[in-house]
């Protein structure tokens, strides 16, 4: 395969390279004045990388025609989607911050270019087909990340949250960093082709202990318990908008790329790895759920929320099987627009002075005060919840299907008996927003992009969602079957 | 009635009344609310008498691909249509009895109304497993609304619990739902209701169906949701409650539990038995020494619901169609006795039976209507429950006479705590000034309770035109049955007859 053919198959990320280098320099030069023209640049291309990798998607691209570089890079199906669930939910991103960060006058224009960056580095992340493209892309994404959380230099607690993420990234980075150095010192390589067949006789005590600190230093980026102690903090510390995009973008790239170290380079060893995922599945669920139970802040009760869903989309990788991977991606675009839309929510929260207010008890009697805000949020919850007829329910219908298949019942039936612990804090919101006394806190204006947004994503969730389950399971199914051909 | 796709409109209307109640004031979401539920009667009016008894099992039927995954499958046959006819009758009734006792945020209540009704029919007539599940769980999202924003005192803790309790029940269903396609490869009812699943297997699918049904039924212990829920529930949400939503747990027991798990459910017989024993002593006893009326009420529902319970495990035609004509005369009678509860608390605002007393001579027409309804309640003949709770009983009879000896007790303890109920509240001194200054019905309050009077004696009078449609089902469904079913404990052996006289045989003859 010549260079040509490799580079085309890179364009959307050398899309998103040069531009986000260009952009730099534009505001190098132009300072925060730019800032404006930067995000809607910086969104136009996302939108560009978005048309780019589409076609591949719908096409279901896999096999050696999507191998770049020497089995390096694989811009198949299954990265595709995962790379169109990430452009779309960092362009969400880039739409609603503007108007946050010019109401607390932080307005920088490197936000976007830290995004483009990030993005950057999580579709290497999802392409990776080698250990060591994977950990490029996971620290390009990662530092970016760290600076996101801290860009808000004059605020504290955005600051510690900066911090946090950092040290506890660099440690995960370190965990990961380790598995993988024992993971090629035990099987000679670095590629996953490679791994997948120096594994295919069994698992060497070496091989098997790098396989556990890969995953460990995974679950870390994914916030799955037991690795998941940073989230509440950095997701209540950080900006509402990079809080957004936190939960959203970095956690597909971060679980598409364990769907595929685990079902490609360790796919021939899967009872190793099912144990692991399984007890990371339930404790997570368990974990997000009792842990969401006393949260007074919003913000921290969706990290806590996050955590859950992550539980429930790891049950999809626990099943071990295509179809649980092609669950898996039907969850994180249902995942992916109902965390936009709470954290859009959250956003359109602001008390009478246009200030941010996160806390549960402002949302008392909302139904009353502002009814339209209220239904959405309400709507959210209970698909959150996984309440039918919303679209919540499809996600956690689809991987837990997949468990079934897989014969893994009793996961099953724990995992969704666990389901009800989290339904209580959701319905919990629906209370204080419907049953209690109203306390009028959330008056501020809102912004007309953040309506827009909220009501696609209402939208998108309300049972006119089922319509899509056709469309959706199709692009799932057939990224879930690139990962099959490919070794 | 040529493709016209009556259960879709069933559905599309009440659910395009509640996308406008939303948006509506007070005044004319009542009245879009009314003409909603009012449409929908006479359209299943139209579905009754074009249904056609003895004809196809599966009528109406309406199938279309629209979901992967499940299909947008609807269709009736006659005991999916008579639970549908209970609905429709009881929801016009529902949003008149909020007419006046509901002021605040009326939009969104009749909006729930509406949902809940378009979610109820659903339940009844869909024929796809996931489909009937989305219906089934969905109900939880407008029940849980109605009785946290409109509910009493003690609201958020009685929304919680029925929200958490039943979603635990169903989600195991869900896992059980899961297995079965998979096993059997279509999401078709029907289909599923004939397949032949592994004996082994029955067992914990049966079980999981039973965490749900079970819960909504109530069966005993599970039952501790519904007095709360109850009570606490607005008069119309309390007569939903008792009225449609107790009846999904008897359907979901009558399609799926039994048919698909005869096996099991033959094996589990004596734990059903068992619970719905003690469910009819415990909760008559414990419905004796209450002093809330909606709670007495709602504990006698527990114990009629086990009537249900014992006649759908008698696994004989009896039982059946007893279990099925207590459900839709229990919805009759104990949405009504809710309504006679509403109307005296929208007046006097306690629930206290201590606080009444002597309403006879203030209000002779509201005791009259009163005293029917506790008489059907107490299953007298002539009324509805009598038919329902004979015949149940008669069933089990067949099947084990020690647990129809119990269960039948279960009259008396009814009789005994209704007509207690019935003395204090209307005869005796006038204790109370505010009581006894009560005015009688109004005219809003005749047309609540007269049709349902109506209805009741027609059920107990003639009952055919109810048992019509469902014979040919239950007729299936006994024989899907037979091969599990128990062997009775009353064997009665046909002894030698004592020789024949020459006059009777002549007599015969004729």
């Amino acid at each position: 395969m010549d260079y040509s053919t490799s580079l085309a198959l890179l364009a959307p990320e050398i899309l998103l390279a040069v531009s986000g280098l260009v952009l730099l320099l534009v505001a190098a030069w132009g300072g925060d004045k730019i800032a404006r023209f930067n995000t809607i640049a910086a969104a136009v291309v996302l939108g560009g990388a978005f048309a780019l990798v589409a076609p591949s998607v719908c096409a279901g691209a896999s096999g050696p025609d999507a191998v770049a570089f020497g089995g390096q890079f694989r811009a198949d199906a299954f990265a595709g989607l995962a790379k169109l669930m990430i452009f779309a939910a960092s362009g969400a991103a880039l739409v609603v911050a503007p108007r946050f960060f010019g109401r607390v006058g932080a307005t920088r224009a490197e936000f976007p270019i830290l995004v483009l960056f990030a993005v950057l580095g999580m579709s290497i992340m999802v392409s990776a087909a080698d250990l060591i493209t994977l950990y490029i892309g996971l620290e390009l994404n990662s530092l970016a990340a760290y600076v996101l959380a801290a860009i808000r230099r004059d605020d504290e607690r955005s600051a510690e949250a900066g911090l946090k993420y950092f040290v506890l990234g660099g440690l995960a980075s370190g965990i990961l960093l380790f598995g993988m150095s024992l993971t090629y010192g035990f099987a000679g390589t670095t590629n996953f082709g490679g791994i997948a067949v120096a594994v295919a006789d069994g698992l060497s005590t070496g091989q098997l202990f790098g396989l556990t600190f890969v995953l460990a230093g995974l679950a870390f980026k994914i916030s799955a318990a037991p690795f998941h102690m940073w989230t509440p903090d950095v997701y209540e510390g950080a900006p509402t908008p990079v809080t957004m995009f936190f939960a959203s973008a970095p956690k597909v790239a971060a679980i598409a790329l364990l769907a595929r170290v685990s079902l490609e380079a360790f796919g021939s060893q899967s009872l190793a790895w099912q144990q692991i995922v399984i007890f990371a599945a339930l404790l997570s669920i368990v974990i997000g759920a009792l842990g969401a139970i006393g949260q007074q802040n919003v913000k921290r009760l969706l990290a806590y929320s996050s955590i859950n869903n992550v539980g429930f989309i790891l049950i999809g990788l626990a099943s071990g099987t295509l179809a649980g991977a092609s669950a898996m991606m039907v969850y994180l675009a249902i995942y992916v627009v109902m965390t936009i839309g709470s954290f859009v929510a959250v956003l359109l929260m602001r008390d009478g002075n246009g200030d941010q207010v996160e806390s549960v008890s402002d949302l008392a009697g909302l139904s009353t005060t502002r009814p339209a805000l209220a239904w959405c949020l309400m709507a959210l919850m209970f698909s959150l919840a996984g309440i039918p007829p919303l679209f919540g329910f499809w996600g956690k219908f689809v991987v837990f299907q997949a468990a079934v298949e897989a014969d893994l019942i009793a996961l099953a039936a724990i995992g969704i008996a666990a389901s009800v612990i989290g339904a209580f804090y959701y319905i919990k919101i629906v209370k204080v927003m419907f049953f209690d006394e109203a306390v009028d806190t959330v008056t501020g204006k809102s912004d007309t992009p953040h309506w827009a947004l909220l009501a696609i994503c209402a939208l998108l969730i309300s049972p006119l969602g089922y319509l899509l389950i056709g469309p959706l399971g199709n692009l799932a199914d057939m990224a879930a079957a690139s990962l099959a051909v490919a070794f | 009635m040529g493709g016209f796709p009556i259960l879709s409109v069933m559905l599309a209307v009440p659910l395009v009344g509640a996308i406008a109640c939303l948006f509506l004031d007070a005044k004319p979401a009542r009245m879009v609310a009314l003409a909603a539920t009012l449409v929908n009667l006479a359209l299943g009016v139209v579905l009754w008498a074009n249904y056609d008894i003895g004809g196809a099992q599966w009528q109406f039927t309406e199938y279309s691909e629209l979901f992967d995954g499940f299909a947008y499958a609807l269709g009736i046959d006659g005991i999916a249509l008579m639970l549908i006819m209970l609905s429709v009758f009881l929801m016009p009734i529902c949003i008149g009895a909020s007419w006046e006792a509901i002021t605040k945020r009326v939009g969104e209540y009749m909006a729930a109304f509406l949902l809940m009704e378009v979610l109820m029919i659903g339940v009844f007539a869909a024929q796809d497993i996931f489909l009937f599940y989305i219906f089934f769980e969905a109900g939880l999202i407008p029940m849980y609304l109605i009785i946290g924003v409109w509910g009493g005192q003690n609201r958020i803790y009685a929304a919680y619990k029925f929200f958490l309790y039943t979603l635990l029940g169903s989600v195991l269903m869900l896992i059980a739902m899961l297995w079965m396609v998979n096993q059997a490869g279509t999401t078709y009812i029907p289909y599923l209701m004939e397949y032949d699943f592994p004996v082994e297997a029955q067992t914990w699918l049966w079980l999981a169906f039973f965490a749900s049904f079970a819960v909504k039924m109530p069966m005993w212990p599970v039952h501790t949701w519904l007095p709360d829920a109850h009570v606490q529930a607005p008069t119309a949400g309390s007569v939903i409650l008792a009225g449609v939503l107790l009846k999904l747990g008897g359907y979901g027991f009558i399609r799926f539990s039994l048919p698909m798990f005869p096996d099991a459910s033959a094996d589990f017989g004596w734990l059903v038995w068992g619970l719905s024993m003690v469910a009819v002593i415990v909760t008559s006893l414990i419905a004796l020494v209450q002093a809330d009326m909606k709670k007495l009420i709602a504990y006698s529902s527990v114990a009629h619901m086990a009537i249900v319970t014992v006649g759908l495990f008698a696994f004989n035609v009896q039982g059946l169609e007893g279990a099925m004509m207590v459900m839709l005369g229990h919805g009759l009678v104990s949405g009504a006795l809710f309504l006679c509860v509403g109307i005296i608390y929208d007046r006097l605002h306690t629930r206290e039976i201590s606080r009444y007393g002597g309403l006879a001579i203030n209000m002779p027409a509201y005791a009259v209507l009163f005293m029917l309804f506790t008489m059907a309640a107490v299953g007298l003949p002539g009324t509805s429950n009598f038919v329902g709770e004979f015949l149940a009983l008669a069933g089990i009879y067949q099947a084990n006479s020690w647990v129809a000896f119990v269960c039948t007790t279960g009259i008396i303890l009814g009789a005994a705590y209704m007509l207690y109920l019935y003395r204090r509240i209307i005869f005796g001194e006038q204790k109370n000034a505010d009581a006894a200054a009560m005015p009688d019905l109004t005219i809003r309050e005749y047309l609540l309770l007269g049709p349902i009077a109506a209805a009741v004696l027609w059920m107990g009078i003639y009952p055919e035109s109810f048992l019509a449609p469902m014979r040919a089902d239950i007729e299936v469904l006994d024989a899907r049955l037979a091969a599990a079913a128990p062997e009775g404990d009353a064997q009665l052996a046909i002894g030698e007859g004592a020789p024949a006289e020459e006059a009777h045989a002549e007599g015969e003859a004729h």
